[in-house]
């Protein structure tokens, strides 16, 4: 009998430019990329490509020195065209330049007999050739899961709740025999449970059939669709403890890897914002350069272009390129313009999770605005209390961990819930802070502070 | 717009870095957020946008929820006037204007006094001009008597802006209330003027008409108790008939600092601050709780007349509703945990009845438990998230 949370507190951001469920052809970018900040808690990436090479989808980029094994693959063939490195010649990203058509690299592939004697090391071992590994996130701290270690539970989020959020079950159409037998592979990995976490309001037909699993339904606000939010009230992890994540359209492609032996990064992205003309999907591959996504399909004004939502994505511009976790691009309007008065006169359109004068969006809590990237206001010493308490539905009293962050205070850290956190999850508290404070800046210095202490 | 914007723009070149007067860079900055919300936008990664309210407009949101017991003090100053002078047909309007010549210096001075500090405060250490001083300018005057000497309404705001914000590294660093702190220092520095029956009402040049006294409430009870008197039999003789009306106590046509007379006024603040979430609900019941339960115990052991006074007596005289809405719940001070907030502003009504009563040398309690709390405020957290991380440890061994 699945268990139901409810979750009261948060808030749920009406941006304009949700997209429509209905699929887009597009002309496919030439230009793909990884990017190893992508992944968190590398040591430091080693390149096993260089410029000129020709790869196939599912050949090795490069790997990280903290577990050699564990690869970074390619997600289209074609020619390595570049590769960009930051300070301290910190691989930036590694560019591809795509095939007309993809060549995939074969891996074995494997009957369902086949998949039920593997042993946990012969999957570890497939998985990470495979270049699924790296979709494995590791809590508490968030991070690249290690293949030598044992979690006590995987978790999977089945739906996401961020701002403009792509469906999750329109994103994984057709794809439920893989889903199934991706989780089939992640019980051989995991001492406990597989958990599937779904909204309570309705339940997808791809999710309503699957087997071996412990489905636990969520309903509330933002961030009810953060899998660390959910971990909180299923099972609340501790110091020693070490569970792991990983995101539905990774379940799919383990399937796929293990039955047709691809390594299949082929994705439907949600393209979404206000400055998007027509919000809908579009299929491309991961890593994909943004311009062929959106096209001629923006306005033509001072916008951002965000590899993901606009809570916890990436300014990344209309040539960057898409985020390994992400399945949406936000296009919304740059706020770099002064406002006369902005601070103090009232307004029904600019959104606010207070009620402070003046700012009368709560009386239309439904209708969708246009938000820009202004930060309306500057940044201040933390001055007003209880409104993070207000908007984190978890038992952590935020002002606190991360006042401790900010004093370097390892004990009251851990005490105060460090291990429970990432970014993603005080997202929301970044967005209301009056303050204007760079809090998930400040949650991932506490867990680098942590996990190298 | 484009004119200010161009103003702006000419200035700017004089005062950037490497410019002559790139010291007043913070002044310049603070002086353009005032007329432009800045163009600034978010960084590459983290939230790409923003809450549209920040600390400007939270503090403004105090300053609306003040404007009622501001004009309430500026007629009621008027009205104490004109009844101590024996004028019975003063007009609404006449009553006003006479408050408000009284009122709008002390504004002024603490105003600029305060603003002053701060801008030297900003250039000399570099910070933003920070947005706090916006309400403590105006709660200053708020809690002043309105004859008090203009100059020391200088010195008190210059006192409570270094002493209790600047020296702690400004605002959001305090642990003592910055008004209250000002308000403070008078009384212990120049007491003459700040305390006592003589201050509460202003007379200009005017003789006050016969069996006048400018005595509040609180000191009618402390002299009671002193003299062994029946305090509510001396109210009713009073020399304004109904001046200690329950009513009319709440309303707040009586004696007392400018803003803090009305009840009224100050629970059309707290509705204000309430309904906005600028200000905690849970300290201004509280407070009001704590004074009400802690006026009951007196009533219970009473020995003298102004221990016997009715409990509900003490929710509407002296500053008690004024300093449960603003100064209890100022959040910098206040204590932050939301149970703290209960025993917070809970111990500050208890403590304000005890001064009232049990301390004869300061008739009115809510500043001094204010502040006394204060202290206490980083203690009760201390506790109560202690209490919290014991809580979190043992759910996470089950």
């Amino acid at each position: 009998m699945p268990q139901t949370f409810y979750l009261k507190k948060g808030f749920n951001i009406p941006l304009v430019g949700s997209a429509l469920l209905e699929q887009h052809e597009i002309s496919q970018p030439d230009s793909f990329a990884v990017k190893p900040s992508d992944f968190k808690g590398l040591v430091r990436p080693k390149l096993l490509v260089s410029v000129g090479e020709n790869v196939k989808a599912g050949d090795p980029l490069f790997f990280d020195k903290g577990s050699e094994e564990v690869l970074f693959v390619a997600p289209v063939s074609g020619e390595i065209s570049d590769i960009i490195r930051g300070e301290r010649r910190k691989i930036v990203e590694i560019r591809i330049l795509a095939d007309k058509e993809i060549v995939h690299k074969a891996f074995k592939k494997h009957t369902k007999t086949q998949i039920n004697n593997l042993t946990r090391a012969e999957t570890i071992a497939a998985l990470t050739a495979g270049g699924i590994w790296p979709s494995f996130i590791q809590r508490p701290f968030g991070v690249l899961a290690n293949p030598s270690d044992e979690p006590s539970a995987i978790y999977i989020s089945a739906f996401d709740s961020n701002p403009c959020a792509p469906d999750m079950a329109y994103l994984l159409r057709g794809k439920e025999g893989v889903f199934q037998l991706g989780i089939a592979i992640l019980r051989k990995l995991a001492k406990g449970n597989i958990h599937v976490n779904l909204d309570a309001s309705e339940i997808p037909s791809v999710f309503s059939g699957l087997e071996q699993v412990n489905i636990n339904k969520f309903s509330g606000p933002h961030p009810a669709g953060n899998v660390g939010v959910q971990i909180h009230h299923i099972k609340p992890i501790g110091k020693n403890d070490k569970v792991w994540t990983i995101d539905p359209l990774s379940v799919a492609r383990i399937g796929t890897l293990f039955m047709e032996g691809i390594y299949d990064a082929s994705k439907l992205i949600a393209i979404t914002g206000s400055e998007i003309i027509h919000p809908h999907y579009v299929k491309t591959y991961s890593g994909a350069c943004l311009d062929k996504l959106v096209a001629d399909n923006f306005k033509k004004t001072n916008a951002r272009f965000i590899s993901g939502n606009v809570l916890s994505g990436e300014h990344v511009g209309v040539r960057g390129y898409l985020g390994h976790f992400h399945n949406q691009i936000a296009v919304i309007p740059e706020g770099d313009e002064e406002e006369f008065l902005g601070w103090m006169l009232p307004s029904f359109e600019k959104l606010s999770f207070h009620k402070a004068f003046g700012l009368f969006s709560f009386l239309i809590p439904k209708k969708e605005k246009v938000l820009d990237t202004n930060t309306n206001g500057e940044q201040r010493n933390f001055t007003i209390s209880g409104a993070f308490e207000k908007i984190l539905p978890m038992d952590i009293l935020p002002t606190y961990l991360f006042k401790s962050i900010i004093s370097n205070d390892y004990d009251e850290m851990e005490a105060l819930g460090i291990y429970e956190v990432i970014e993603e999850d005080v997202a929301l508290c970044e967005y209301i802070d009056v303050s204007k404070n760079d809090i998930q800046a400040i949650v991932r210095e506490g867990i680098e502070l942590i996990r190298n202490s | 717009m484009k004119l200010l914007q161009n103003l702006f723009d000419s200035i700017k070149p004089h005062v950037e870095k490497g410019a002559k007067y790139e010291k007043l860079h913070t002044l310049y900055e603070g002086h353009r957020t005032i007329f432009f919300k800045p163009s600034l936008t978010t960084g590459p990664t983290g939230v790409q946008v923003k809450d549209a309210a920040d600390l400007k407009r939270v503090m403004f949101t105090v300053i609306v929820a003040l404007i009622p017991c501001l004009l309430f003090g500026m007629w009621n100053a008027g009205h104490q006037h004109f009844l101590a002078t024996g004028v019975v047909n003063a007009t609404f309007i006449s009553k006003f204007l006479l408050g408000a010549g009284q009122v709008l210096p002390i504004l002024i001075i603490s105003y600029g006094v305060g603003l002053g500090v701060e801008f030297t405060f900003c250039v000399i250490r570099n910070h933003p001009i920070e947005e706090g001083f916006l309400v403590t300018g105006i709660l200053i005057p708020l809690v002043m008597p309105v004859t008090i000497p203009l100059w020391q309404v200088a010195m008190a705001t210059i006192f409570g802006v270094i002493i209790a914000k600047e020296v702690f590294g400004g605002t959001g660093m305090n642990i003592l209330n910055v008004a209250l702190t000002s308000r403070v220092f008078l009384y212990f520095a120049y007491p003459s003027q700040i305390s006592g029956d003589m201050v509460w009402i202003y007379l200009g040049d005017q003789v006050p008409v016969d069996g006048f006294s400018g005595a509040t409430l609180l000191s009618y009870g402390s002299a009671a108790a002193a003299n062994g008197t029946d305090m509510m039999a001396g109210l009713s003789g009073h020399w304004y008939g109904g001046m200690f009306d329950f009513w009319n106590l709440f309303l707040g046509a009586i004696p007392g600092s400018i803003g803090e007379t009305s009840v009224l006024m100050c629970l059309i603040g707290a509705a204000i601050l309430v309904f906005t979430g600028v200000g905690s609900w849970k300290i201004i019941l509280s407070v009001f709780g704590g004074a009400w339960v802690m006026g009951l115990i007196y009533n219970l052991a009473g020995t003298n007349s102004f221990m016997l006074m009715p409990a509900h007596y003490h929710l509407v005289v002296g500053g008690l509703a004024f300093g449960a809405v603003f100064m209890a719940t100022d959040p910098v001070s206040a204590a932050q945990t939301e149970i703290g907030k209960w025993i917070y502003g809970f111990m500050i009504g208890v403590l304000t009845v005890i001064i009232r009563i049990s301390n004869p040398a300061y008739p009115e309690g809510i500043m001094l438990a204010i502040l006394f709390m204060n202290v206490f405020a980083p203690l009760i957290d201390y506790y109560v998230v202690e209490a919290h991380k014991k809580r979190r440890l043992k759910r996470a061994t089950i």
